[in-house]
């Protein structure tokens, strides 16, 4: 049996993306851990950097000891920083659960939908996902603000007297969050739901199941890969999320993307944000790797 | 026998109405004549008006427009090699790095992104403009598209491809021949979803952009910051009509590519 490849040609099938990987990718994480070790200058670029590549080995040597680790002992002694990271990680976390708590419903609803608008259904959702994650956040500034549509509806329905303060909040910041991701989270849940045997609920019904009974011991169960990869894929880029939490919060809203970008851009301490974003990194890893396994386990069953 | 219930009805509906209440508001708010952007003055065209005026948007939009087209065009050919790599090349030294460097993109905070990228321009020297935010886009995109260009790879029929290796045609001529009409579909769809990605960037092209380039979306952000204006409704709404048009005729496209695959897959079963 002859297969493509096993030539010259496999190695720059494989070749050409790796190397672009290496270098686009995972080198700049390399270069941003070398400068979070640099000390700030107020110079171009504004570091020293720690390493330098022409340096001799005896420099490199002489470096190495003098190697500063005074960004990591800033962040750590700042509470500002600590106070970040855990507040990123309490917003992404809630978003998480309440993007899953309103996706389930839709995606099962959608799983439940005749066959032939199922096509139709996933396409109205993803739409939305096509159309400018920054216009869509911007459109809830209008909705939320005080003078916003929002207020103007309660307040002409007599709901209420006084308009309700929700823009540059952490309310705002999640009604933003779920919105934005609510597809990522949809997209897995309803994949894994269209998939599920309608057979195995009948039998579950038949042998006695309530219908709330057989939705927790049959279709949850059946589902969770669903949930994981839906709430990975929510979860891992709102906690370094910037354009919510700087459009949508306020001065309550401290997340780490938005101290990142300001230390980045306002204090132009490059260092500091270096190890800001290396911190984030390590934080993220974790979920990161664990997401990789759900995948590569996905997609051993679909083969 | 399980139905569509009134309870399902209605979680897909108040769903939708959630995801497309926000866009539908900001489309009805672009034709009014008032300043205000919360108040309605009546219907009027006059913000379109102004946009077509308006240089720094249309240079920033048609800049968008160049980046997006190369960079999805980049990231096309290098995502359909990365797919090809992961589904038909499953042992080689670093598949795992392999894998890892393709799903992380997919989640990794755009941030984190941005900043890696722009630290290694300036560690290589390199002016950041056009280039730099091509550079970075496609690196972010060809991830999406290896992913996308994956599924339609893994339901992929090897044995047509073995047929004619078999019957003397070369690797190279096979792949174009055989393999890329038939995995065509996913990757138009990858380069529209590359696009569209592209279009969409706003921190990594801040990053990536020297002083020269700026970007729409780093437009309109620094106009948002400064306060909403009915002149970004407009721009929006025309945003967000191109993209509709362009993701139904790419669907219509696949669609009937689909429908054509599948005739000729009768048609030569039957022969």
């Amino acid at each position: 049996m002859k297969t493509l490849g096993s030539s010259i040609y496999q190695r720059l099938v494989i070749i050409i993306p790796y190397a672009w990987l290496l270098i686009f990718f995972l080198a700049p994480f390399l270069i941003v851990f070398r400068i979070s070790l640099s000390t700030k200058a107020l110079s171009v670029p504004p570091y020293d950097p720690a390493f330098s590549w022409s340096d001799s080995f005896g420099d490199w040597w002489d470096k190495l000891q003098s190697m500063s680790f005074d960004n990591y002992t800033w962040l750590a002694g700042d509470p500002l920083y600590f106070n970040a990271y855990l507040q990123s990680l309490k917003i992404a976390g809630i978003s998480t659960i309440l993007t899953l708590i309103i996706a389930y419903p839709i995606a099962y609803g959608m799983a439940q939908a005749p066959r032939s608008i199922r096509p139709t259904l996933l396409m109205l959702v993803i739409l939305p996902f096509w159309t400018s994650f920054l216009i869509r956040v911007y459109s809830w500034m209008a909705i939320l603000s005080t003078t916003g549509l929002l207020n103007q509806l309660l307040m002409a329905l007599g709901v209420i007297h006084e308009p309700l303060v929700i823009l540059n909040t952490n309310t705002a910041v999640y009604i933003g969050m779920v919105y934005s991701y609510l597809p990522f989270m949809v997209l897995p849940l309803y994949s894994s739901l269209e998939k599920m045997d309608g057979t195995l609920i009948e039998a579950a019904q038949d042998l006695g199941c309530t219908p709330i009974g057989a939705f927790w011991r049959v279709t949850f169960p059946l589902s969770i890969p669903g949930v994981i990869a839906g709430c990975m894929l929510v979860f891992i880029p709102a906690v370094g999320e910037f354009v919510i939490p700087d459009l949508l919060g306020g001065s309550e809203t401290l997340m780490i993307g938005k101290v990142l970008w300001s230390e980045f851009y306002g204090n132009t301490d490059w260092p500091l944000a270096s190890a800001v974003a290396t911190i984030l990194l390590l934080v993220l890893v974790v979920p990161i790797v664990f997401f990789q396994h759900v995948q590569a386990k996905a997609d051993e069953k679909g083969r | 026998m399980i139905r569509w219930s009134r309870f399902n009805i209605i979680s897909v509906t108040l769903g939708l109405a959630f995801l497309y209440l926000p866009i539908l508001l900001l489309v009805i708010y672009s034709f009014n004549a008032s300043r205000l952007v919360t108040v309605w003055g009546g219907f009027s065209t006059q913000w379109y008006g102004h946009l077509l005026r308006n240089n720094d948007m249309l240079n920033a939009a048609w800049l968008t427009v160049r980046i997006a087209v190369f960079s999805a065009t980049i990231a096309t050919v290098l995502g359909t090699l990365a797919a090809l790599t992961l589904v038909r090349y499953t042992r080689f030294r670093g598949r795992i790095l392999f894998s890892g460097m393709i799903y992380a993109p997919l989640v990794m905070p755009d941030v984190i992104t941005g900043l890696s990228l722009l630290l290694l321009f300036v560690a290589a020297g390199i002016d950041r403009g056009f280039w730099t935010i091509v550079m970075a886009h496609t690196t972010l995109t060809m991830c999406f598209v290896a992913v996308v260009v994956q599924s339609r790879l893994l339901s992929f029929d090897r044995s047509i491809e073995e047929a004619a290796l078999d019957l003397g045609a070369p690797p190279v001529r096979t792949f174009f021949e055989i393999t890329l009409p038939i995995i065509a579909p996913a990757v138009f769809s990858g380069w529209v979803l590359a696009l569209t990605l592209s279009l969409d960037d706003l921190v990594i092209a801040t990053f990536a952009s020297g002083a020269g380039a700026k970007t729409l979306p780093m437009l309109i952000y620094s106009q948002v910051k400064l306060g909403v204006t009915p002149e970004i409704n407009a721009i929006c709404t025309i945003l967000i009509g191109v993209v509709t048009v362009g993701v139904i005729c790419a669907s219509v496209v696949t669609k009937r590519r689909e429908v054509q695959r599948q005739r000729d897959e009768h048609a030569a079963a039957a022969a």
